[in-house]
């Protein structure tokens, strides 16, 4: 065994989205549109010292079979607006939105996230994200017209664009100096222009230059095309590989897709999302994880999840009978009868993962409901805040993570009991810090900053 | 009894004075900061206003209303005022907000969100103002339409019927882009979230709406992804120096801004709103026309004019505006809002030549004054800002049950 400096655990807080994670049921479950929310669950993340919040975003409400989706938690709040305002009850938590790439603008999204820079001081960060449907489009003046193989291209083309947005302005650009009454360093301070097939644009960009110079790349996308896209251009990927050998492949494969673009292993840090269950005992969280997963996959749950992958109408199907007997049905895009979920929770393979589903249910003797209980979105750390944070620091000195993006089931104080019980351990072990040493997200992330390369990573 | 008026501050900048930045209280190295901002409305809502205006552009700024200019001895360089007025609002708890939209280039889906998002941070003191981009440069930022500058002069050539096509079609736009806006903050009803444990519903979708807008520019299906915000739908507002913008501020805003240069001048602007207002069938409806303002403020009126004088001095040339320039106190201030109030407008815009000074002679000598005539409010009687505008929460328009206020 050599010495190995030991890897700091990156921990970051997701607000609950819009998904069944969330059990709106629980009487402890607050408003999630209200910003007081917001406020209290960042004030606990930045209590537990964790590196940033994160947002997921999604521009149509999901409908299923020509319906509203009505089961789970519905509506959110526009991601720039939220993020800015905290800033304004924060000090050092991380903002990090997801902003699509498809449905809006460089100019506009670049000034969008300069300015959440500057007016958190060097705390922003963007989750690029690149859904392209045409059910989505049907919200926007530009439709939703791109083909799916366009979509990494278009968000290649639309991040290079905000790069050069954001470089337009150097450090030293804004004097604003009295004396002289030289405002602008440069008269040409701004000037940009970019003209390919997505963007033909030019003239000068209106934001000086932020505190972070860029803000924090995240990307969230499991293709080929997008593993690229994070290789080559991102600060930090969301995965949903929490498991560890499933974390340790997409780890190892992305980490070395590095070199290739000049990049060094630590450059990118891979962060996917976890769930968590406490209990006193590890039997204790074990059963209570059983339950929250009851909770979550209701009866009526259970059947819009398996309509979801046979792509029909499961309405009168028995929540606590086997499954169907039939196949799914296949079908375009457009037709499928759940539409607006993030593409990469839509099955790729029906007759094959319907295949999966039967074999297990039959071989555990599994209700519809049990089955659906055990496929989806099992918690990542279930057990004692001793056991979690033992798992969570060997799973990050392994290499199966760099930290990880917490999801509470409770909003707005799901996320307490972990930063109570569950930090102090992580810091007692020597692997969170105890008190912020920097000031921007790039510190709590050990990024170096783009105007100031050879200032390294110092953690990691 | 004296109707009290209604105030805002206009916020630009280091102010609307070019040379203002220089200035010996100016903190021009701050613009971007938060604590400027926070700062500055504080100040506001210390003084009770009823709002502040934030400006704002797709482009750096520039001496020519129309055409980019390389100066470098100006202010250059900003902040999404939307953002600048979320990071405000978690630490002021009166005073409206109202940012500035560029509606030409940007999504009305987007912005309804954010607006929507703005009045849940503030708690019910969210608008804004909408704004017509008619600049080359502008629309060159985004590729997605060619636009031919307006003018290549200062003055615009009203009896120029190209002029006036295209102004026309940018306004029937912005009259577009303010109906999605506010369909989408209808989309969903007040009571729309049941978390009903037994169906196991969270929202009862049949009170969502599709808003399915159809316009030449664009069509938006809806809902909104944001929930009503909590004023129901959040003041809008709009500036306007001509007719066609006095009829979007008939048809479509709350609070209509513009730039009378003598009472007789507002009394015939306010006529034409309000004749423009009964045509489009809102005769019953509360719609404010605040006069603009740029005011230059000091104790004496000597001190005022010497003020600007240095000022302009330092700016090479004499100070223009759009809107009528006040140099003098605010005693002398006073008078003119209430003689123009006469004339029926329901409050002004005030822009400040230098932040923070001719803010603080706002706040500390004008408000006083109007108070002591009762001319103003003494403390702010709503903690919303349709509240301090004397506008009721609204019905929504989809809604088919009687809805609580
Ligand atoms: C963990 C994870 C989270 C995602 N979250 C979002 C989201 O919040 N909003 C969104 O529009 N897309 C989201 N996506 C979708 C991706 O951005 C991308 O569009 C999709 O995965 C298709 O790209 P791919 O083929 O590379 O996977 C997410 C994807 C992953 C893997």
């Amino acid at each position: 065994m050599t010495s190995k400096p030991l890897k700091q655990v990156h921990l970051a807080a997701h607000f609950p989205g819009v998904n069944n994670t969330t059990v709106w049921s629980d009487p402890a479950s607050g408003s999630h549109i209200e910003f007081e929310s917001f406020k209290r669950f960042a004030q606990s993340a930045e209590r537990g010292r964790f590196d940033f919040l994160f947002l997921a975003e999604g521009l149509r409400l999901r409908e299923q079979g020509g319906q509203i989706y009505d089961l789970d938690v519905v509506g959110r709040p526009d991601t720039f607006t939220v993020l800015t305002a905290l800033a304004a009850v924060t000090e050092h938590l991380g903002l990090t939105g997801t902003i699509n790439s498809t449905f809006n603008e460089p100019y506009e999204v670049a000034r969008q996230f300069a300015s959440l820079d500057h007016l958190s001081e060097g705390r922003a960060a963007w989750n690029v994200v690149t859904s392209w449907d045409a059910f989505t489009g049907e919200n926007f003046r530009r439709g939703g017209y791109l083909p799916q193989d366009q979509r990494y291209e278009r968000a290649q083309t639309f991040l290079d664009t905000a790069f050069e947005l954001w470089d337009s302005w150097g450090p030293e650009d804004v004097l604003a100096d009295k004396d002289s009454g030289r405002f602008l360093g440069s008269a040409s301070a701004g000037t940009f222009g970019h003209h390919d097939g997505h963007f033909d644009i030019e003239g000068r960009f209106n934001v000086p230059r932020s505190p972070q110079g860029r803000p924090v790349i995240f990307q969230a996308g499991e293709s080929e095309q997008g593993r690229e896209f994070a290789a080559a251009s991102a600060d930090a990927i969301f995965s949903r590989y929490s498991q560890y050998d499933e974390g340790r492949v997409f780890y190892d494969d992305v980490k070395g897709r590095l070199a290739k673009y000049g990049r060094s292993r630590d450059e990118l840090l891979i962060l996917p999302a976890a769930t968590f269950v406490l209990g006193d005992t590890d039997e204790e969280a074990a059963e209570a994880a059983r339950e929250i997963r009851f909770q979550q996959v209701s009866p009526a749950t259970a059947i819009k999840f398996l309509e979801q992958l046979w792509n029909t109408d499961l309405s009168t199907h028995d929540p606590d009978g086997p499954l169907p007997s039939f196949d799914p049905v296949e079908s375009d895009v457009d037709g499928l009868i759940s539409q607006g979920r993030a593409s990469v929770r839509q099955h790729r393979d029906r007759l094959d993962a319907a295949a999966k589903w039967r074999a297990k249910a039959e071989a555990e003797g599994l209700t519809t409901r049990e089955l659906i209980v055990e496929v989806t979105g099992r918690q990542a750390f279930v057990g004692t805040p001793q056991t979690i944070a033992e798992t969570i620091n060997r799973f990050v000195q392994d290499d199966v993570a760099d930290g990880f993006i917490l999801v509470p089931h409770i909003t707005p104080s799901g996320l307490d009991p972990f930063v109570d019980k569950v930090v102090p351990i992580l810091q007692e072990l020597g692997v969170h810090r105890t008190e912020y040493d920097g000031s921007t997200l790039r510190d709590n992330l050990g990024l170096a900053h783009p105007d100031r390369p050879e200032a390294k990573r110092v953690s990691a | 009894m004296t109707e009290h008026l209604h105030l805002a501050v206009a916020l630009d900048g280091a102010g609307w004075h070019p040379a203002a930045w220089r200035e010996d209280d100016a903190r021009p190295a701050d613009l971007l900061r938060p604590s400027y901002w926070v700062d500055l409305v504080q100040e506001a809502e210390r003084g009770l206003l009823d709002l502040v205006t934030i400006e704002d552009a797709l482009r750096l700024q520039s001496e020519d209303p129309f055409v980019p200019d390389e100066r470098t001895d100006r202010v250059r360089g900003r902040l999404d005022a939307t953002l600048i007025a979320a990071r405000v609002a978690p630490v002021t708890s009166n005073i409206g907000l109202v940012p500035t939209a560029v509606v030409t280039h940007t999504e009305p889906f987007h912005l309804s969100k954010a607006i929507a998002t703005l009045d849940y941070a503030a708690t019910g003191r969210a608008g804004v103002r909408v704004q017509v981009s008619g600049r080359a440069d502008e629309a060159a930022h985004f590729g997605r339409r060619q636009l031919e500058p307006l003018s290549s002069t200062r003055e615009l050539d009203w009896s120029d019927p190209e002029l006036r096509r295209r102004v026309t079609e940018a306004f029937d736009e912005a009259a577009d882009y303010v109906e999605v806006l506010r369909r989408l903050w209808d989309s969903w009803e007040d009571d729309a979230e049941i978390r009903d444990a037994a169906t196991g519903r969270f929202i009862d979708n049949t009170k969502l709406h599709y808003i399915d807008f159809e316009g030449r520019h664009f069509s938006v299906k809806g809902p909104s992804i944001t929930p009503r915000p909590p004023q129901g739908q959040p003041v809008v507002a709009a500036l306007g120096h001509a007719d066609i913008p006095y009829r979007l501020i008939a048809t479509s805003a709350d609070l209509g801004f513009v730039t009378p240069h003598s009472a007789a001048d507002a009394a015939d602007i306010v006529g034409r709103i309000r004749t423009a207002q009964a045509a489009a069938g809102r005769a019953e409806e509360t719609v404010h026309v605040f006069g603009d303002l740029l005011v230059v403020l000091d104790d004496t009126d000597e001190a005022a004019h010497a003020r600007k004088r240095r000022l302009d001095e330092r700016a090479g040339a004499e100070l223009t505006s759009d809107a009528e320039i006040f140099v003098g106190t605010p005693a002398g201030l006073a008078d003119l809002l209430q003689e123009w109030q006469a004339a029926g407008l329901t409050g002004y815009r005030l822009r400040p030549a230098a932040l923070p000074h001719d803010l603080v002679r706002i706040t500390e000598g004008l408000v006083p004054e109007l108070q002591r005539r009762g001319a103003f409010r003494t403390s702010y009687a709503t903690d919303t800002l349709r509240g301090h505008l004397g506008l009721s929460r609204p019905a929504n328009r989809y809604a088919t049950t009687a809805q609580s206020a």
